[in-house]
């Protein structure tokens, strides 16, 4: 069984300080993986070095068998991984509907020519797009919510458009970063069956970084703890949440 | 609810295409009514070319959302490259309409080709520092254009960039480009008509340009460049799209202005960054990204002081004072908050999303 | 022999750049926003001794005294009026554009009360020049009391920030408002007085301005304004060695490129320089990097 995503001695440093050091990590097609650990445990950083948001000082990033390593954000997201944000990052100002749309931008294409001159392939492709945006809301149930400016939505479902927007791009390993942050526990119920829902019916990969245990135990197979940079466990789920050291990384001595 | 947004756009696009249409035949039954001072007459084709000033300012700011200084400076561009060809093909092309049409094509362009030149180092800049490279731009653009002597002669064009006897013409040499002086001859190629065709054809452009797949990857580096990037949008090639687009339609407003005028020289006053920030201050009190808003701003701000003669001291003095109120009005949080409370929507009980 | 000549006007200009561009660059590090109106705050300087000097016939001293205040209480004044309301605001170009609206206000306030005529200012730098090499180099007066000048603000500005708790204040507040909030420091209070030495500056510069180019209209800051600001740009805003650094050489390269090029073209080539220095290095020569959290 290959490795959809395989990652090697991944390491960084700003300044004198070592945020993430000799990171490894091997998810396989259609896992649900967990990146937990302590705030400042450089679990964002690792989003960031696999997004190409930071290069990597060393280490080797693949995808699906081809090397990524020290790509740059937008060839990453071409070559298969597609991510949302810790603090949501949404286009404010656009429609949610035209949210995901962007998201759509480089699967259906027509020239700029076109699109000033309004020819053919340019409503053609538009009545495409729009479809399958809608289709993406409706898993989300956003379709209701379509038109609304991205900014008026309420906080539950901006995380979930952030999602949506993510798929558009057609990706095969998702980034999800504390999906649940901000959610009180009906939500979060609610967001686990989501995440179930776009990992069997995507066909996804997904690696979700979390704080809330429940969620994470509830539908991580398995699971990365990081402290200090560093791995301090990995494996199964209810081994790795039962292992002495990570209860003492979390509760303190 | 997918039908009512296309509809909803197509509306919006059809109310700003039928203002300009409607304003441009009551201008014409008042003209031919003689009830139009010739002042008025006279400020008409500078009205298309503010119009169009401000339609395609906003691309950038509002559509792309960096802030730009210099956009007089490619209306420079085009004017001085859009006169300088048709003053060489006067005589060469007598058919004012083809020369006419050339001149614009060849004064966008070349507004286009500096605008794309201009960006592709400066728009790595964020916000006040494009805006000061933006500005130092405009200001090279018109003192370079301000040294630049070109005559032709019968062995062709001659350069210089001290004054025109170093050009070295023949005895019956032709000085085009003059320095500070500028081109002067050009053919009144352009009209109130022309002005207002020019402006639809602005209008088509930007507005299906926001309306499409490359307008919507525009503004969503405005509202998040670090999102925009993550889902593969290229910043660099949308970020260039918008600005030389923005910049040759400014060229085209040259264009149209110099083809207004017997004298074109380069000033202060109209290729200046007063001017670069006149516009700015028609696309900021017109909204910010509201392409028919900048639009009717730019006709107001341009008539009113001209129907009201003796306001013209306090003209400038007004103008600030209403760009400062506006910006405070608008953006600041506190009194954002206090118009939300006070307003008539909420006063009349009625609460509408978007 | 000329060209020390050249040499030493451009440090004059530069030191006068110098003073105005610690004004941006001091409320730029401290309220990250760039002051258009901080030209036309100079030209409010050289207005008042103008009128307080040559028109109302007080003793210069009295006239620049009476300039500092003044600008002073404009500048406090236009930030708490103007600026502070947007300090919050969504969007970075609001605060920009009021800026550029107090900019024309000022200007065409000054135009409304003293025309637009260019009025002939007389000098109130009451020093003698120097001759050196037997008469070849010949220093005005107005040259060695702004290089001077240029000094011992830079010298006390440094003292003043380094030394003092105000100065302090004023590190913390330009490093980040929150923390220094927390930390009991009056942010308000704090930015108010960046502004008050930032335009007290400008009635400086604006008086040395004035009296090496004697003549005054309601735009004669606009220009110098944006030169410094280029300077505080090429310097690295926000670093007041840069503000001094990045005046010197614009003002050098402006005189030279005056001297030895093209009086026409020396504008293009100090914006031309500014372009290249940020194409090269963005954030100017002693400037930070700064990227956003993502």
């Amino acid at each position: 069984m290959t490795a959809l995503l395989e990652v090697k001695n991944l390491g960084i440093s700003f300044g004198g300080l070592r945020a993430v050091d000799d990171f490894e990590v091997s998810i396989r097609k259609g896992q649900l993986y967990g990146l937990i650990g302590p705030n400042g445990a450089g679990k964002t950083t690792v989003f960031n070095l696999l997004t190409g948001v930071y290069q990597p000082n060393e280490g080797i990033i693949k995808l699906d068998g081809n090397d990524i390593t020290g790509l740059k954000t937008i060839e990453i997201n071409k070559a298969g991984i597609a991510r949302t944000f810790q603090n949501i990052r949404l286009f404010k100002d656009l429609t949610v509907l035209d949210n995901v749309k962007v998201g759509l931008h480089n699967h259906y294409k027509y020239s700029t020519f076109e699109g000033i001159l309004r020819l053919p392939r340019y409503f053609k492709m538009e009545k495409a797009m729009d479809e399958r945006a809608m289709e993406l809301l409706k898993v989300f149930e956003l379709d209701g919510e379509a038109n609304f400016l991205a900014a008026n939505l309420p906080y539950g479902k901006q995380r979930k458009l952030e999602i949506a927007r993510a798929l558009a791009t057609k990706p095969k390993l998702l980034l999800l970063d504390e999906p649940a942050a901000g959610m009180n526990p009906n939500e979060t119920m609610e967001l686990m069956d989501t995440i179930r829902f776009v990992r069997d019916n995507f066909d996804m990969t997904i690696l979700l970084i979390e704080h809330d245990m429940k969620l994470v135990s509830g539908i991580c197979e398995e699971l990365t703890v990081l402290n200090f940079g560093r791995i301090l466990a990995q494996g199964k789920t209810s081994e790795v949440l039962n292992d002495p050291q990570v209860i003492t990384a979390y509760l303190g001595e | 609810m997918k039908k009512l947004n296309l509809s909803k756009n197509v509306k919006d696009n059809i109310i700003t295409y039928g203002i300009v249409i409607v304003a441009y035949l009551i201008i014409q039954a008042l003209i031919s009514a003689g009830s139009l001072s010739s002042l008025i007459q006279g400020l008409l084709v500078p009205l298309c070319v503010y119009v169009i000033l401000a339609v395609s300012l906003n691309l950038t700011v509002g559509i792309l959302g960096e802030l730009s200084l210099g956009h007089a400076g490619f209306m420079c561009v085009g004017a001085f490259t859009g006169a300088f060809f048709s003053r060489c093909m006067e005589d060469v092309i007598t058919i004012a309409p083809v020369r006419f049409i050339l001149a614009l094509i060849i004064g966008a362009v070349c507004a286009g080709v500096i605008g794309f030149l201009i960006g592709m180092p400066v728009l790595r800049l964020r916000g006040d520092y494009l805006a000061i490279v933006t500005l130092a731009f405009g200001e090279i653009i018109k003192n370079v254009v301000n040294v630049l002597y070109i005559g032709k002669d019968s062995k062709g064009f001659h350069f210089s960039m001290k004054d025109s006897i170093s050009l070295g013409l023949e005895t019956d040499g032709d000085v085009i480009i003059n320095g500070a002086q500028g081109i002067t001859g050009t053919p009144k190629d352009s009209n109130f008509t022309i002005g207002v065709i020019l402006i639809i054809i602005t209008l088509f452009i930007v507005l299906n340009l926001i309306h499409s797949r490359d307008g919507r990857a525009i503004m969503s580096i405005r509202d998040n460049l670090i999102a925009a990037e993550s889902i593969g949008i290229n910043i660099t090639r949308y970020k260039l799209m918008a600005f030389s687009i923005s910049a040759a339609l400014a060229g085209v407003a040259g264009v149209l202005y110099s083809h207004n005028l017997n004298s074109l020289m380069a000033t202060p006053k109209n290729f200046g960054y007063n001017m670069s920030i006149m516009i700015l201050v028609f696309v900021v009190l017109g909204g910010i990204g509201n392409i028919r808003g900048s639009m009717i701003a730019a006709v107001v701000l341009t008539l009113l002081p001209e129907l009201l003669r003796g306001l013209n001291n306090y003209r400038m003095l007004i103008y600030a004072i209403v760009l400062i109120v506006m910006m405070l009005f608008n953006w600041s949080p506190k009194l954002i908050e206090l118009r939300k409370r006070f307003s008539i929507k909420r006063m009349i009980g009625k609460s509408k999303e978007v | 022999m000329s060209f020390i000549s050249y040499l030493i006007n451009g440090i004059s200009l530069g030191s006068v750049y110098a003073i105005i561009a610690l004004g941006y660059t001091m409320v730029y590090g401290i309220a990250k926003m760039l002051n258009f109106a901080h030209g036309d705050v100079i030209m409010v300087g050289g207005f008042t001794i103008f009128f307080a000097v040559s028109m109302q016939g007080l003793p210069p001293a009295l006239g620049i005294l009476l300039a500092i205040i003044l600008c002073t209480v404009l500048g406090i004044t236009i930030e708490y009026i103007a600026y502070r309301p947007l300090r919050q605001a969504a969007s970075s170009l609001a605060v920009l554009i009021t800026a550029i609206g107090v900019s024309y206000l000022l200007q065409n306030l000054a135009l409304l009360i003293f025309g637009a005529n260019t009025k002939a200012f007389t000098s109130v730098v009451n020093v003698p020049a120097i001759k050196l090499a037997d008469g070849q180099i010949n220093i005005s007066g107005e040259t060695i009391v702004t290089i001077i000048s240029c000094i011992v603000i830079m010298i006390g500005l440094t003292l003043f920030v380094n030394k003092t708790k105000a100065g302090q204040a004023m590190l913390a507040v330009s490093e980040d408002k929150g923390a220094a909030q927390l930390m009991g420091i009056n942010v308000n209070a704090t930015i108010s007085l960046t502004f008050a030495i930032g335009s007290a500056l400008a009635a400086i510069a604006g008086m040395l301005l004035c009296s090496a180019y004697p003549s005054l209209t309601p735009y004669t800051g606009s220009m110098p304004g944006i030169k410094a600001f280029v300077a505080a740009v090429f310097g690295g805003i926000g670093s007041i060695p840069g503000a001094l650094i990045g005046g010197i050489v614009l003002g050098i390269i402006e005189i030279l490129s005056k001297a030895y090029i093209s009086s026409q073209m020396a504008d293009a080539i100090v914006f031309m320089v500014l372009i290249i220095v940020l194409l090269v290095k963005p954030t100017g020569i002693l400037g930070k990097k700064i990227q956003e959290k993502v």
